[in-house]
């Protein structure tokens, strides 16, 4: 029955602890005053918002437009009131806020018409592009649009791969959505082969979670394959994934678009398929709601849930709770806030106790033992990643090929001296993003730089010659009337003294102003203007010995 | 063909030029803090010793000979002087970075211990032309190896927690000095 | 005595030959040390270092008259990578020197008397306006150099920090936790 399957190096087994939320079926939330939505949900460029404070709203209306290519809608939970649209809280791992738009639900949950679309008929290309209106992402994690996944460009894609592994502990949601809602999926599945034009479909489900199988087994059509994949961590990777069902390895720094395949999440297969059959945009999806709660379990969130209500609405945390990760336990990141609205991002939210996550031991030097090498999926040397991120020796690090690491978090779970390795490569990543950021930045002012002096260049020169037809004319006027020069004089006396005259405003108003804020100045912030004092000082004194050009 | 053998392998590993004959330390300390740039001196280096040790077996033998040998030593400093000042040119012209990187280190193989050492040996055990030759090619490539081999020690010690007090050169001569003492485990494998 | 002085006046006149040679042979036109020394600097043509500009600064450093630290927009870091390019020890910044936070120049909308002398005193043009209109500075292309700073008659231009945002935000280098056991 079971093809034959490939295994990647590495990888690891921690406690599955996917019981507590997945015994339960998928529970819908009640309508909510409030909710917030970020207008930054997926990779790429932010949606730009197109409604004003005090717009009505309904749901499913788009209140956010794809802004740039890799870029994808947003849309109303509900019906209500644009309230604000402001910086809030968002679920990411430094708690910054970001721009959201706020809105106060009215209660009737009003919906736009839907208009689902006959995709049979359509082409392809104009499906993706309504998809990029519907906002779909990538529900896996990653939150890629969805619409530019749909797009093979100048690859062949043969091969199309459903992502139900769900590999990472305590993640239910995928399961349930497979064990109760497989039909409507595979409908979505038809419509990625479609969009896609591929030939084979393979669906890859982790062998712990046989419902999930025999569901997606029974509504599975002659021609897609529903693939039982061994339980290993992380065997949901996109890379690992598509190694374990096909034996192709993806090269580094591409994708798997590059050997004909593309994967994609199961839940974004059921998004596609509301989207299209339904005709409705990406408002909600499921999210698992587990750890030290009342009762843990999935939940169908509308996209903008504050997560304090969904803690809420499942039963709310148990005393001694010590925390929150948004995501997984290996790859996922410690809550900030908990005003914090769900995303498409957000697949999990785990309440943490001291005795499911003790608190990480004290980091040890590294012994060299070589475990996380041999952790590795992405067959890597995170020891000599780590020392040399450590050392803050990023090219180093960089050779050691840094981005091929997709941060599963097995060398961190198995160093034996409890460095946070996936800590440090994160950090050395981000470094040479913001390097690459500078250098981007740098070169733009060089030619913007190299261009003005051009510029002034050229000007000069044509002024010159100016200048020197100029002279010509006058000599050759010079002949007849002695004073050509006189009427331009009085129109630059006039400007000069209006200049002047600003001048003298402005500098009483000055002498007015300056006193303010400049007292009780901590001394940085007085060596700082003293310094621009001084620099501004030196550039008079230059411009007043230096002649006028002008 | 196994005397020249022997030879090249003796002056690699057994008779190390810096290991165990303690010349060409000034570019060994110097020029050891990038892999990169330790290649390119050892290669240097190497293009440079095996000219000289053929270019003063020539001189010696047939320009010097037994009169004159007391202008030994002057006349090979000036060969030598003249195949840097060469090589110096070449490199300006192929690879400026490389020439501002090794700095002062280039005109400096022309002092190099290790440079006026092996043509000096070469007479000194009666070589052939060959044999000189092949010593000048095997001392470069033991004074390449080593050098390379330290740089990349250098490279990872950048990165080492290392205790501030031995921090820079002082850990760098502790790691030159247990380099010589593994170097000493080769001692006696060639006469 | 005369057989020594000739050989020794033939291996010089072969030598001087060779060389003679190669240095026409290996003429160095250009000095493409310069663009590598330039693309490592910051480029916001601030004038810091006493060099008009970051190209004469790169220039100055390539011919050995400027030091490697004169840069306080590039900060230790761009020292550090001039050091490993150019193979010496790295050192702090200059006497008077000093690294500040990345910003960017906002003009006051208000007390703008439209003058233009900012304009011409921005070195990569990112300050649009004409005369007596109001000006804006795009903050995409500022550098954060302040020579706007100076030449404005009414004060009105200010540097704004740049604020940490979920773009540009940066994973921490981890916290080591062995200090705690000493």
């Amino acid at each position: 029955m079971n093809p034959k399957l490939f295994t990647f190096n590495g990888g690891v087994h921690p406690a599955g602890h996917k019981t507590e939320s997945c015994t339960t079926p998928i529970r819908s939330m009640p309508l909510l005053p409030k909710y917030v939505v970020p207008m930054r949900q997926h990779i790429g460029e932010p949606a730009r918002p197109v409604v004003a404070v005090g717009d009505r709203v309904l749901r499913g209306q788009m209140i956010g437009a794809a802004e740039g290519y890799v870029s994808t809608a947003v849309h109303a939970p509900t019906s209500g009131r644009v309230v604000a649209i402001e910086a809030s809280a968002v679920p990411h791992p430094s708690g910054l806020f970001d721009l959201a738009v706020v809105i106060e639900a009215d209660g009737e949950d009003q919906a736009i018409a839907f208009q689902p679309i006959d995709w049979r008929s359509l082409d392809p290309s104009a499906l993706r592009n309504r998809m990029r209106d519907m906002g779909l992402a990538g529900l896996g994690g990653a939150v890629f649009p969805s619409y530019i996944k749909l797009n093979p460009g100048g690859q062949k894609i043969h091969t199309l791969i459903l992502n139900g592994a769900e590999c990472e502990p305590w993640i239910t949601c995928d399961d349930r959505l497979m064990r109760e809602r497989a039909p409507e999926m595979l409908r979505g599945i038809e419509i990625m082969q479609h969009a896609l034009g591929c030939s084979k479909v393979i669906i890859g489900i982790e062998d712990n979670k046989p419902e999930a199988l025999t569901a997606m087994r029974a509504a599975a059509p002659v021609g897609i394959e529903v693939v039982a994949v061994p339980s290993l961590y992380p065997g949901g990777g996109g890379k690992q994934l598509t190694y374990t069902l096909t034996g192709v390895e993806t090269p580094t720094g591409g994708r798997s678009t590059d050997v004909g395949i593309q994967v994609f999440n199961v839940g974004t297969a059921y998004s596609l398929y509301r989207a299209v059959e339904l005709g409705e945009p990406l408002i909600s999806r499921i999210v698992t709601v587990t750890g030290h709660i009342a009762q843990p379990g999935n939940f169908e969130v509308r996209i903008g849930t504050p997560l304090t209500d969904l803690i809420a609405a499942a039963g709310g945390m148990l005393p001694g709770a010590s925390g929150e990760i948004v995501g997984g336990p290996m790859m996922g990141f410690d809550l900030m806030d908990l005003a914090a609205p769900v995303t498409k991002a957000v697949n999990c939210l785990i309440i943490k106790n001291p005795a499911l996550f003790p608190p990480k031991p004290i980091e040890l030097s590294c012994i060299r033992c070589g475990e996380c090498a041999r952790a590795c999926p992405a067959d890597l040397q995170p020891f000599e990643m780590y020392w040399y991120s450590r050392a803050k020796n990023f090219g180093h690090a960089q050779s050691y090929n840094l981005f091929d690491c997709i941060e599963c978090g097995c060398c961190s779970y198995v160093c034996p001296s409890h460095i946070p390795l996936v800590d440090y490569f994160r950090f050395a990543k981000s470094e040479i993003w913001e390097r690459e950021r500078e250098k981007r930045a740098a070169d733009l002012a060089r030619i913007r730089h190299e261009f003005k002096t051009f510029r002034l260049e050229r000007e000069k020169q044509e002024k010159a010659e100016k200048f020197a037809k100029a002279a010509e004319k006058s000599k050759a006027a010079a002949a007849g009337a002695t004073d050509a020069a006189a009427p331009a004089d009085p129109d630059a006396e006039r400007k000069k003294a209006i200049l002047q005259a600003a001048l003298e405003r402005a500098q009483k108003a000055k002498a007015q102003v300056a006193p303010q804020n400049t007292e009780n100045l901590p001394p940085r912030v007085q060596k700082e203007i003293d310094a621009i004092e001084a620099r501004r000082a030196t550039v008079e004194a230059k411009t007043e010995s230096t002649p006028n050009h002008e | 063909m196994e005397n020249y053998l022997l030879i090249l392998i003796g002056t690699v590993f057994v008779n190390n030029i810096v290991m165990s004959k303690i010349l060409g330390l000034c570019p060994f300390m110097g020029v050891s803090r990038k892999l990169e740039t330790a290649i390119s001196m050892g290669a240097a280096t190497t293009f440079v010793l095996t000219l000289a040790s053929g270019a003063s077996f020539l001189i010696d033998t047939y320009l010097l000979g037994q009169d004159l040998s007391y202008l030994r030593t002057l006349s090979f400093i000036v060969v030598i002087a003249g195949i840097v000042g060469f090589t110096e040119m070449f490199i300006k012209k192929t690879s400026p970075v490389l020439f501002r990187v090794l700095g002062i280190y280039l005109p400096l193989i022309t002092t190099n211990c290790a440079v006026l050492g092996i043509p000096l040996l070469n007479v000194r055990e009666q070589h052939n032309f060959l044999e000189s030759l092949f010593f000048g090619l095997g001392g470069a490539f033991g004074f390449t190896l080593v050098l390379v081999l330290f740089a990349a020690m250098r490279e990872r010690l950048e990165a080492a927690d290392v205790p501030k007090p031995f921090q820079g050169v002082s850990i760098a001569m502790i790691t030159a000095g247990l380099m010589s003492l593994a170097f000493m485990g080769f001692a006696g494998l060639i006469r | 005595m005369i057989s020594a002085i000739l050989v020794m006046a033939a291996i010089g006149l072969v030598l001087g030959g060779i060389l003679g040679w190669a240095s026409i042979k290996f003429r160095v036109q250009d000095d493409p040390l310069v663009e590598k020394i330039d693309a490592i600097l910051p480029q916001t043509q601030c004038g810091q270092c006493g060099f008009p500009g970051c190209k004469p600064y790169a220039e100055a450093i390539a011919k050995g008259e400027a030091d490697i630290n004169l840069c306080p927009p590039g900060g230790a870091d761009g020292v550090n990578r001039l050091a490993e390019l150019l193979g010496v020890e790295p050192k702090p910044l200059g006497e008077g020197l000093e690294a500040k936070p990345k910003s960017v120049a906002v003009i006051d909308e208000n007390t703008c008397i439209g003058c233009t002398l900012c304009i011409q005193a921005c070195p990569v043009d990112a300050i649009v306006g004409a005369a007596k209109q109001m000006h804006v500075i795009v903050a995409s292309q500022c550098t954060g150099c302040e020579l706007c700073l100076p030449p404005c008659p009414v004060d009105c231009i200010s540097m704004q920090v740049i604020k940490e945002d979920v773009v540009n935000w940066k994973w921490r280098y981890p916290i080591h936790m062995m200090k705690r056991v000493a």
